[in-house]
Protein backbone atom coordinates (compact mmCIF):
# COMPACT_ATOMS: atom_id res chain seq x y z
CA UNK A 1 0.00 0.00 0.00
CA UNK A 2 2.74 2.56 0.35
CA UNK A 3 2.95 2.63 -3.35
CA UNK A 4 -0.48 4.73 -2.92
CA UNK A 5 0.97 6.43 -0.26
CA UNK A 6 0.83 10.27 -0.60
CA UNK A 7 4.35 11.12 -0.11
CA UNK A 8 5.02 8.88 -2.99
CA UNK A 9 2.06 9.95 -5.31
CA UNK A 10 2.84 13.59 -4.64
CA UNK A 11 7.11 12.90 -5.71
CA UNK A 12 5.99 10.80 -8.94
CA UNK A 13 3.53 13.90 -9.83
CA UNK A 14 6.21 16.70 -9.59
CA UNK A 15 8.81 14.18 -11.13
CA UNK A 16 6.26 13.45 -14.17
CA UNK A 17 4.87 17.20 -14.45
CA UNK A 18 7.82 18.33 -16.41
CA UNK A 19 7.46 15.06 -19.05
CA UNK A 20 3.89 15.44 -19.60
CA UNK A 21 4.68 19.08 -20.63
CA UNK A 22 6.59 18.22 -22.93
CA UNK A 23 5.00 15.51 -24.46
CA UNK A 24 2.04 17.68 -24.48
CA UNK A 25 4.17 20.24 -26.41
CA UNK A 26 5.68 17.88 -28.76
CA UNK A 27 1.94 16.27 -29.87
CA UNK A 28 0.05 19.98 -29.62
CA UNK A 29 2.47 20.88 -32.51
CA UNK A 30 2.11 18.22 -34.84
CA UNK A 31 -1.61 18.45 -34.54
CA UNK A 32 -1.26 21.78 -35.27
CA UNK A 33 0.34 21.24 -38.24
CA UNK A 34 -1.68 18.54 -39.23
CA UNK A 35 -4.97 20.47 -38.25
CA UNK A 36 -4.09 23.99 -39.92
CA UNK A 37 -1.95 23.38 -42.91
CA UNK A 38 -1.89 19.03 -43.96
CA UNK A 39 -5.17 17.93 -43.69
CA UNK A 40 -7.59 18.67 -46.37
CA UNK A 41 -10.94 20.95 -46.91
CA UNK A 42 -14.31 20.18 -46.51
CA UNK A 43 -15.95 19.48 -49.58
CA UNK A 44 -18.75 21.66 -48.42
CA UNK A 45 -17.38 23.58 -45.86
CA UNK A 46 -14.03 24.51 -46.86
CA UNK A 47 -10.96 25.60 -44.80
CA UNK A 48 -13.89 26.63 -41.87
CA UNK A 49 -13.89 22.53 -41.40
CA UNK A 50 -10.51 23.31 -39.25
CA UNK A 51 -11.95 24.79 -36.47
CA UNK A 52 -13.44 21.45 -35.94
CA UNK A 53 -9.56 20.52 -34.81
CA UNK A 54 -9.87 22.17 -31.30
CA UNK A 55 -14.24 22.23 -31.40
CA UNK A 56 -14.97 19.16 -31.02
CA UNK A 57 -11.73 17.16 -28.68
CA UNK A 58 -12.68 20.47 -26.53
CA UNK A 59 -16.27 19.36 -26.40
CA UNK A 60 -15.47 15.78 -25.77
CA UNK A 61 -13.22 16.53 -23.06
CA UNK A 62 -15.07 18.57 -21.66
CA UNK A 63 -18.06 15.83 -21.24
CA UNK A 64 -16.01 13.33 -19.89
CA UNK A 65 -14.14 15.29 -17.02
CA UNK A 66 -17.55 16.26 -16.20
CA UNK A 67 -18.64 12.75 -16.29
CA UNK A 68 -15.84 11.44 -14.21
CA UNK A 69 -16.49 14.75 -11.36
CA UNK A 70 -20.18 13.36 -11.38
CA UNK A 71 -19.15 9.48 -10.90
CA UNK A 72 -16.43 10.58 -8.04
CA UNK A 73 -19.10 12.57 -6.06
CA UNK A 74 -21.25 9.46 -6.28
CA UNK A 75 -18.52 7.83 -4.89
CA UNK A 76 -17.60 10.02 -2.21
CA UNK A 77 -21.34 9.48 -1.18
CA UNK A 78 -20.63 6.06 -1.03
CA UNK A 79 -17.13 5.90 0.14
CA UNK A 80 -16.68 9.07 2.13
CA UNK A 81 -13.16 9.09 0.50
CA UNK A 82 -11.63 12.52 0.96
CA UNK A 83 -8.96 11.78 -1.50
CA UNK A 84 -11.82 11.46 -4.08
CA UNK A 85 -13.15 14.38 -3.25
CA UNK A 86 -9.59 16.06 -4.14
CA UNK A 87 -9.66 14.33 -7.63
CA UNK A 88 -12.94 15.36 -8.60
CA UNK A 89 -12.18 19.01 -7.26
CA UNK A 90 -8.64 19.07 -9.72
CA UNK A 91 -10.33 17.85 -12.55
CA UNK A 92 -13.05 20.67 -12.97
CA UNK A 93 -10.90 23.79 -13.54
CA UNK A 94 -9.67 22.07 -16.91
CA UNK A 95 -13.48 20.90 -17.75
CA UNK A 96 -14.65 24.45 -17.47
CA UNK A 97 -12.06 25.87 -19.28
CA UNK A 98 -12.28 23.26 -22.07
CA UNK A 99 -16.55 24.20 -22.04
CA UNK A 100 -15.55 27.81 -22.59
CA UNK A 101 -13.14 26.37 -25.80
CA UNK A 102 -16.05 24.45 -27.34
CA UNK A 103 -18.57 26.97 -26.98
CA UNK A 104 -16.59 30.12 -28.22
CA UNK A 105 -15.03 28.13 -30.99
CA UNK A 106 -18.52 26.58 -31.94
CA UNK A 107 -19.39 30.55 -31.84
CA UNK A 108 -16.91 31.05 -34.25
CA UNK A 109 -17.39 28.24 -36.76
CA UNK A 110 -21.33 28.88 -36.71
CA UNK A 111 -20.24 32.55 -38.13
CA UNK A 112 -19.66 31.36 -42.02
CA UNK A 113 -21.41 28.18 -41.61
CA UNK A 114 -25.16 28.83 -40.50
CA UNK A 115 -24.49 32.88 -40.87
CA UNK A 116 -24.82 33.26 -36.98
CA UNK A 117 -22.23 33.54 -34.01
CA UNK A 118 -25.25 31.85 -31.60
CA UNK A 119 -28.43 30.03 -32.18
CA UNK A 120 -30.83 28.72 -29.21
CA UNK A 121 -30.28 25.31 -30.71
CA UNK A 122 -30.47 22.28 -28.46
CA UNK A 123 -27.26 21.10 -28.77
CA UNK A 124 -25.39 24.74 -28.24
CA UNK A 125 -28.30 25.69 -25.31
CA UNK A 126 -26.89 22.55 -23.51
CA UNK A 127 -23.86 22.84 -23.77
CA UNK A 128 -24.05 26.17 -22.43
CA UNK A 129 -26.31 24.42 -19.33
CA UNK A 130 -23.27 22.20 -18.85
CA UNK A 131 -20.88 25.32 -18.69
CA UNK A 132 -23.52 26.97 -16.26
CA UNK A 133 -23.02 23.55 -14.21
CA UNK A 134 -19.21 23.49 -14.25
CA UNK A 135 -19.06 27.49 -12.90
CA UNK A 136 -21.55 26.59 -10.03
CA UNK A 137 -19.53 23.61 -9.29
CA UNK A 138 -16.25 25.89 -9.36
CA UNK A 139 -17.68 28.62 -7.49
CA UNK A 140 -19.35 26.57 -4.88
CA UNK A 141 -15.74 25.49 -3.42
CA UNK A 142 -14.93 29.28 -2.94
CA UNK A 143 -18.24 30.39 -1.23
CA UNK A 144 -19.15 27.48 1.43
CA UNK A 145 -16.31 27.41 4.03
CA UNK A 146 -17.70 24.45 5.67
CA UNK A 147 -16.04 21.75 4.53
CA UNK A 148 -18.76 18.66 5.19
CA UNK A 149 -21.47 21.68 3.01
CA UNK A 150 -19.47 22.33 0.36
CA UNK A 151 -18.63 18.30 -0.40
CA UNK A 152 -22.35 18.14 -0.30
CA UNK A 153 -22.77 21.04 -2.07
CA UNK A 154 -20.35 20.27 -4.84
CA UNK A 155 -21.38 16.36 -5.29
CA UNK A 156 -25.26 17.28 -6.07
CA UNK A 157 -24.44 19.80 -8.03
CA UNK A 158 -22.20 17.56 -10.29
CA UNK A 159 -24.67 15.17 -10.16
CA UNK A 160 -27.65 16.89 -11.20
CA UNK A 161 -25.08 18.08 -13.95
CA UNK A 162 -24.76 14.64 -15.39
CA UNK A 163 -28.46 14.62 -16.16
CA UNK A 164 -27.70 17.01 -18.95
CA UNK A 165 -24.75 14.29 -20.40
CA UNK A 166 -27.19 12.22 -22.55
CA UNK A 167 -29.15 15.02 -23.29
CA UNK A 168 -25.90 16.80 -24.96
CA UNK A 169 -24.98 13.50 -26.56
CA UNK A 170 -28.32 12.98 -27.88
CA UNK A 171 -29.84 16.08 -28.94
CA UNK A 172 -28.82 15.95 -32.27
CA UNK A 173 -30.96 12.53 -32.77
CA UNK A 174 -33.80 13.81 -30.21
CA UNK A 175 -34.19 17.02 -31.92
CA UNK A 176 -33.87 18.88 -35.33
CA UNK A 177 -30.92 20.95 -34.90
CA UNK A 178 -28.68 23.34 -36.62
CA UNK A 179 -25.70 21.23 -35.34
CA UNK A 180 -24.68 18.66 -37.55
CA UNK A 181 -25.08 14.99 -36.20
CA UNK A 182 -22.36 13.05 -34.80
CA UNK A 183 -19.53 12.11 -37.58
CA UNK A 184 -17.37 9.70 -35.26
CA UNK A 185 -19.53 6.76 -34.08
CA UNK A 186 -17.81 4.01 -31.96
CA UNK A 187 -20.49 1.17 -32.35
CA UNK A 188 -20.63 1.78 -36.41
CA UNK A 189 -18.75 3.17 -39.26
CA UNK A 190 -17.61 6.43 -38.87
CA UNK A 191 -18.57 8.96 -41.76
CA UNK A 192 -15.29 11.42 -41.55
CA UNK A 193 -12.42 10.83 -43.65
CA UNK A 194 -9.24 9.50 -42.36
CA UNK A 195 -7.33 12.24 -43.28
CA UNK A 196 -9.58 14.13 -41.09
CA UNK A 197 -9.67 11.74 -38.42
CA UNK A 198 -5.82 11.48 -37.97
CA UNK A 199 -5.73 15.34 -36.70
CA UNK A 200 -8.84 14.97 -34.60
CA UNK A 201 -7.47 12.55 -33.09
CA UNK A 202 -3.87 14.15 -32.11
CA UNK A 203 -5.72 16.84 -30.97
CA UNK A 204 -7.73 15.07 -28.96
CA UNK A 205 -4.82 13.36 -27.50
CA UNK A 206 -2.84 16.83 -27.21
CA UNK A 207 -5.92 17.65 -25.31
CA UNK A 208 -6.28 15.01 -22.96
CA UNK A 209 -2.55 15.66 -21.98
CA UNK A 210 -3.06 19.06 -21.15
CA UNK A 211 -6.12 18.03 -18.83
CA UNK A 212 -3.87 15.38 -17.27
CA UNK A 213 -1.02 18.00 -16.72
CA UNK A 214 -3.51 20.73 -15.42
CA UNK A 215 -5.33 18.44 -13.02
CA UNK A 216 -1.95 16.98 -11.74
CA UNK A 217 -0.61 20.54 -10.85
CA UNK A 218 -4.14 21.44 -9.57
CA UNK A 219 -4.17 17.87 -7.41
CA UNK A 220 -0.89 18.59 -5.69
CA UNK A 221 -1.91 22.41 -4.92
CA UNK A 222 -4.80 20.66 -2.92
CA UNK A 223 -2.36 18.15 -0.97
CA UNK A 224 0.22 21.21 0.24
CA UNK A 225 -3.21 22.97 0.93
CA UNK A 226 -3.86 19.92 3.45
CA UNK A 227 -0.26 19.48 5.06
CA UNK A 228 -0.03 22.92 5.52
CA UNK A 229 -3.16 23.03 7.47
CA UNK A 230 -2.17 19.82 9.14
CA UNK A 231 1.14 21.82 10.42
CA UNK A 232 -1.15 24.23 12.38
CA UNK A 233 -2.46 21.22 14.23
CA UNK A 234 1.19 19.96 15.34
CA UNK B 1 1.55 31.48 -51.09
CA UNK B 2 2.07 32.22 -47.55
CA UNK B 3 -0.71 34.93 -47.96
CA UNK B 4 -3.09 31.86 -49.48
CA UNK B 5 -2.26 29.76 -47.01
CA UNK B 6 -3.40 32.33 -43.48
CA UNK B 7 -6.23 33.65 -46.17
CA UNK B 8 -7.14 29.55 -46.06
CA UNK B 9 -10.28 31.13 -48.92
CA UNK B 10 -11.45 33.80 -46.45
CA UNK B 11 -11.89 31.30 -43.65
CA UNK B 12 -8.69 32.39 -42.19
CA UNK B 13 -9.97 35.09 -40.22
CA UNK B 14 -12.78 32.36 -38.39
CA UNK B 15 -9.91 29.38 -38.26
CA UNK B 16 -7.11 31.36 -36.86
CA UNK B 17 -9.27 33.36 -34.35
CA UNK B 18 -10.79 29.78 -32.94
CA UNK B 19 -6.95 28.45 -32.56
CA UNK B 20 -5.91 31.46 -31.10
CA UNK B 21 -8.50 31.58 -28.55
CA UNK B 22 -7.75 27.91 -27.47
CA UNK B 23 -4.20 28.15 -27.03
CA UNK B 24 -4.34 31.99 -24.97
CA UNK B 25 -7.17 29.98 -22.69
CA UNK B 26 -4.49 26.76 -22.31
CA UNK B 27 -1.37 29.14 -21.74
CA UNK B 28 -3.97 31.69 -19.18
CA UNK B 29 -5.52 28.32 -17.44
CA UNK B 30 -1.45 26.76 -17.16
CA UNK B 31 0.30 30.04 -15.65
CA UNK B 32 -2.96 30.57 -13.10
CA UNK B 33 -2.04 27.06 -11.67
CA UNK B 34 1.35 26.94 -11.82
CA UNK B 35 1.32 30.42 -9.88
CA UNK B 36 -1.38 28.77 -7.48
CA UNK B 37 0.87 25.63 -6.83
CA UNK B 38 3.73 28.02 -6.05
CA UNK B 39 2.33 30.49 -4.03
CA UNK B 40 0.98 27.55 -1.69
CA UNK B 41 4.49 25.73 -1.84
CA UNK B 42 5.68 29.41 -0.39
CA UNK B 43 3.23 29.33 2.25
CA UNK B 44 3.97 25.65 3.37
CA UNK B 45 7.62 26.71 3.71
CA UNK B 46 6.97 29.66 5.68
CA UNK B 47 4.90 27.93 8.13
CA UNK B 48 6.91 25.16 8.13
CA UNK B 49 10.11 27.34 8.84
CA UNK B 50 8.06 28.62 11.92
CA UNK B 51 8.05 25.54 13.85
CA UNK B 52 9.88 25.09 17.16
CA UNK B 53 12.16 21.67 17.19
CA UNK B 54 9.94 19.78 18.81
CA UNK B 55 7.22 20.35 15.97
CA UNK B 56 9.27 20.09 12.99
CA UNK B 57 10.79 16.69 14.21
CA UNK B 58 6.67 15.94 14.20
CA UNK B 59 6.21 16.89 11.05
CA UNK B 60 9.44 15.54 9.42
CA UNK B 61 7.81 12.38 10.72
CA UNK B 62 5.50 12.59 7.18
CA UNK B 63 7.52 12.18 4.19
CA UNK B 64 5.07 13.83 2.15
CA UNK B 65 6.28 17.71 4.22
CA UNK B 66 10.07 16.65 3.02
CA UNK B 67 8.57 16.29 -0.49
CA UNK B 68 7.05 19.63 -0.29
CA UNK B 69 10.01 21.18 0.87
CA UNK B 70 12.08 19.91 -1.99
CA UNK B 71 9.08 20.29 -4.41
CA UNK B 72 10.47 24.41 -4.72
CA UNK B 73 12.61 23.20 -7.44
CA UNK B 74 9.15 22.86 -9.85
CA UNK B 75 8.76 26.29 -10.43
CA UNK B 76 11.48 26.50 -12.68
CA UNK B 77 9.82 24.41 -15.37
Amino acid sequence: MDFFSQSRIFSLINKYQKFILIFFLLVLSVGLIEALFLSPQDYLQGDSVRIMYVHVPSAWISLGIFSLIAFLSILVFIFKNRNLIIIAKSFAPSGFVFTLIALVTGSIWGKPTWGTWWAWDARITTMLILGLFYLMYLLAWRIFEDRNSVVKITSLISIIGAINIPIIKFSVDWWNTLHQPSSIKILSDSSIHEAMLLPLIIMTAAFALFSLLIFLMKYNTELIKIKRKGLNRL
Amino acid sequence: MIINLINMNGYGIYVFSAFIFTLINFAGLYFIVRAQLKKEQQKFAKEFSKLDEQKVFEANKQNINKEILLSGTFSKI
